[in-house]
C-alpha cells in the first residue's frame, strides 16, 4: 500500500510538470517581475525537493548500508571478478 | 585586464585546492579514482551537482532563453529537478551498494560481471567513451574563448585554452577524484552564490526588472519570450527523457560510488532540485532580460549574453569575480577527463591483465599518464578545429540523447533478473545507430531548416511527419528523437533478453540475493527466515 501511494505521488508530481495551463500568459507577475510560467516551474522545483524528502522518509533503502564491503579494495578490476 | 587577473587568481586557487587534495591521498587505485569511497554528504552533493553542470547549463541556457523564452526553464531545469534526483535515488544508490560490495568502479565493470560478458562490456565502453570525448574538447574550447572574452582579447584563444587545459590537467593528475570533488564543490558554491549576487546587481543597475518585463510584453516579437509559446507541447513532453542521461554519464555514475555512506545520498536527492533552481532561474531569466538589452543577436552570438550583461552592469572587479564563476562552469571537463581515465585503466588496462602484471601503483601512474594524454589531445583538437566548434556542440547535444537511451540498459541490469548481455548489446548498437542517424539527418538538412518561429519542414514528404526538421533539431510527429531512442532501446532490451539465455544462477544469486531487510532487527535476513517469523 505504501509503495502504491508513493508511486501515485511521483506520478502526480510528473503530471504537474506537464502543465499546459498558463502556456500563453505571462500574468500574474510573481514578485512583480517573474512571469507566471517561470514562477510555476520554480515552484515545481521546490515541489520536486519535497517529493524527494517524502521518498527519503518512507522508501529509503536502509539495508544498503549493511552491504558487506569488498576485500581487498579494487579486487573487481581484474577480469571483472 | 583586471577581470582577467581575477580569473587567473581563481585558477591559481583551484590549482591549489586540487593539488592540496593529493596530500590526503594514498597511492592506491581506489583512492586515486574514487577518493577511497569516502566523500561526506555535503561534498558529495556539491561535487555531484558541479559534475553535472557544464558551460551549457549557464551560458547555453541563457542563450537559449534569449531566443525561446522562459519555457527553457521548464524544458531543461524543472525536468532535471524531477528526473535526476529520482535516478540518483533508484540507480545511484544501487550502484554505490554494488561498488561497495563487489569493488566495481565503473559501469562497464558492473555490466561485465552482471551479464558474464567481455565483448558487450567493451562495446558499451567504446560507446560511452566516444560520447564523452566531445565534452572534453568543448571544455577546452570554452576555456580559451571565455578567457579571451574576459581579457578583451589580450589573452589569445590558444593561450587561454592552454592555461585552462594545464590547470585542469594538473589538479586531476595530482588530486584524482578527491581533488576533482573538492574543486567541484568549490566551483558549485561559487557559481550559486555569485550567480545570485549577479542577478541582484544586474537588476538593481537596470532599475528593477518590472519595467523591462513590461517593455518586452509591449513588443509583439518579444512578448512571446515571457510565455512558453515558442516551445511546442510535444517537445516539452519528450524533453523529460533527456535528464535520464545524467546517471548514464560515466563521470556521474562513477561519482555515485565515491560516497562514504548511503546516507550521503539523502541530502543530495533532496537538495538537488533546489540547487538547480538557484542556478538556472537567474540564468534563464537573465537570458530573457538580455533580449531587451541586446536585441537582434543570432543563435551563435547569444551564448555570451550573460557575460555581456555582467560587463555592462557591474564594475570591473565584480565582472572579474563573476567571470571566474562562469569559468568554473566552463571547466567542468575535469570530472569527464578523470572518468575517461578511470574507464581506461579499469575497463581496459586492469581488465586485460595490466594490473595483475604490473601492480596497482603502475595502474595509478598509467591513469595519470592517460590524463596528460587526453588533455593534450583535446587541446590540440580544440586548437586545430577552432572554427569547427559547431561540430562538437552538435556531438554533445546528440550524446545527451545517446546517454539517455542507454538508461534502459542500466535499469534492466539492476532490476530485471532475466535481462541478458545480448539484449544489452542490441540496445547499445541501436543507441549508436540512432545517434549517428539523427546527427546525419540534422547535418544533411541544414539547407532546408526553417528559421525560428517558422513551422517544421518534412524531410521525406512521402513519410509525412515521421521526420521533421525544426530550427534546432530533428523531431518525429513533433517529439524529440530522444523519445523513440529510449523507447526503442527499452523494447530491444526486453525482446532480445526474452529470446536469449539469462546469466548463470550463481551470478543471479550474487546480484539478486534471496534476502530481505528486517527493520525490526535492523539487519538483512534470508527471505525464508524472515517469512517464517
Amino acid at each position: 500500500m505504501r509503495k502504491l501511494l508513493l508511486f501515485l505521488m511521483v506520478f502526480a508530481v510528473y503530471v504537474l510538470h506537464q502543465d499546459f495551463w498558463w502556456w500563453r500568459e505571462y500574468r500574474p507577475l510573481v514578485f512583480g517581475f517573474l512571469p507566471i510560467g517561470l514562477a510555476y516551474h520554480a515552484g515545481f522545483s521546490i515541489l520536486a525537493a519535497m517529493m524527494m524528502a517524502v521518498l527519503v522518509k518512507f522508501a529509503w533503502p536502509e539495508h544498503f548500508e549493511k552491504a558487506p564491503a569488498h576485500h581487498p579494495p579494487g579486487a573487481a578490476g581484474e577480469n571483472g571478478k | 585586464m583586471i577581470p582577467a587577473l581575477i580569473v587567473f587568481i581563481y585558477l591559481g586557487l583551484v590549482l591549489y585546492i586540487g593539488i592540496f587534495a593529493s596530500r590526503k591521498g594514498k597511492n592506491t587505485g581506489e583512492d586515486y579514482f574514487l577518493a577511497s569511497r569516502s566523500l561526506g554528504s555535503t561534498v558529495f552533493l556539491l561535487a555531484l551537482f558541479g559534475t553535472n553542470m557544464t558551460a551549457f547549463s549557464i551560458l547555453g541556457a541563457s542563450g537559449l532563453s534569449y531566443h525561446r523564452g522562459i519555457g527553457v526553464y521548464g524544458l531543461l531545469a524543472s525536468s532535471s529537478a524531477f528526473v535526476i534526483p529520482l535516478t540518483i535515488f533508484f540507480i545511484g544508490t544501487r550502484l554505490w551498494r554494488l561498488g561497495k560490495r563487489f569493488g566495481h568502479m565503473t559501469q562497464v565493470q558492473f555490466f561485465r560481471d552482471r551479464w558474464e560478458c567481455s565483448f558487450v562490456g567493451t562495446v558499451i565502453f567504446a560507446l560511452t567513451a566516444a560520447m564523452l570525448v566531445p565534452y572534453i574538447i568543448i571544455g577546452v574550447m570554452g576555456g580559451g574563448q571565455t578567457l579571451q572574452a574576459i581579457s578583451q582579447g589580450k589573452v589569445p584563444y590558444w593561450c587561454g585554452g592552454a592555461i585552462v587545459a594545464l590547470v585542469v590537467m594538473s589538479y586531476v593528475f595530482f588530486g584524482g577524484m578527491r581533488g576533482t570533488a573538492w574543486v567541484n564543490t568549490f566551483q558549485t558554491l561559487m557559481f550559486i552564490c555569485l550567480g545570485t549576487i549577479a542577478f541582484v546587481l544586474i537588476g538593481r543597475n537596470l532599475g528593477g526588472f518590472e519595467q523591462i518585463i513590461e517593455r518586452l510584453a509591449a513588443q509583439p516579437e518579444t512578448a512571446a519570450l515571457l510565455t512558453r509559446q515558442r516551445i511546442p507541447l510535444e517537445e516539452f513532453f519528450s524533453y523529460t527523457f533527456i535528464p535520464l542521461s545524467s546517471i548514464m554519464f560515466p563521470h556521474v555514475a562513477i561519482m555515485c560510488m565515491t560516497a562514504e555512506k548511503v546516507t550521503a545520498f539523502k541530502k543530495t536527492v533532496i537538495f538537488y532540485p533546489i540547487c538547480i533552481m538557484m542556478l538556472w532561474l537567474p540564468s534563464v531569466f537573465l537570458g530573457v532580460v538580455a533580449a531587451d538589452q541586446f536585441p537582434g543577436l543570432k543563435p551563435g552570438q547569444s551564448d555570451d549574453v550573460l557575460l555581456r550583461l555582467l560587463t555592462a552592469n557591474t564594475d570591473l572587479v565584480l565582472a572579474g569575480v563573476l567571470g571566474a564563476a562562469i569559468m568554473a562552469a566552463v571547466m567542468a571537463s575535469d570530472s569527464q577527463i578523470l572518468a575517461l581515465c578511470t574507464m581506461f585503466t579499469e575497463d581496459i588496462f586492469a581488465y586485460y591483465g595490466g594490473k595483475r602484471r604490473f601492480g596497482e601503483k603502475t595502474q595509478v601512474w598509467t591513469g595519470r599518464a592517460f590524463v596528460v594524454g587526453v588533455t593534450l589531445v583535446a587541446y590540440l583538437i580544440a586548437l586545430a578545429l577552432q572554427d569547427k566548434e559547431g561540430i562538437f556542440d552538435l556531438a554533445v547535444r546528440f550524446a545527451f540523447s545517446g546517454y539517455a537511451a542507454l538508461a534502459p540498459v542500466m535499469l534492466a541490469a539492476l532490476f530485471w533478473k532475466r535481462s541478458t548481455k545480448w539484449g544489452a548489446l542490441v540496445a547499445a548498437l541501436w543507441v549508436a545507430a540512432t545517434v549517428l542517424g539523427t546527427w546525419y539527418l540534422y547535418d544533411s538538412t541544414v539547407a532546408i531548416a526553417p528559421k525560428p518561429g517558422q513551422p517544421p519542414v518534412q524531410i521525406f514528404p512521402a513519410l509525412g511527419n515521421l521526420f521533421l526538421r525544426t530550427p534546432g533539431s530533428i523531431t518525429h510527429f513533433g517529439y524529440l528523437s530522444v523519445m523513440p531512442m529510449c523507447l526503442g532501446s527499452a523494447l530491444l532490451m526486453g525482446m532480445v533478453s526474452w529470446l536469449t539465455s539469462p546469466p548463470s544462477q550463481a551470478t543471479l544469486d550474487k546480484y539478486f540475493p534471496a534476502e530481505k531487510w528486517n527493520p525490526k532487527a535492523n539487519e538483512l535476513q534470508p527471505s525464508e527466515s524472515l517469512s517464517h517469523k
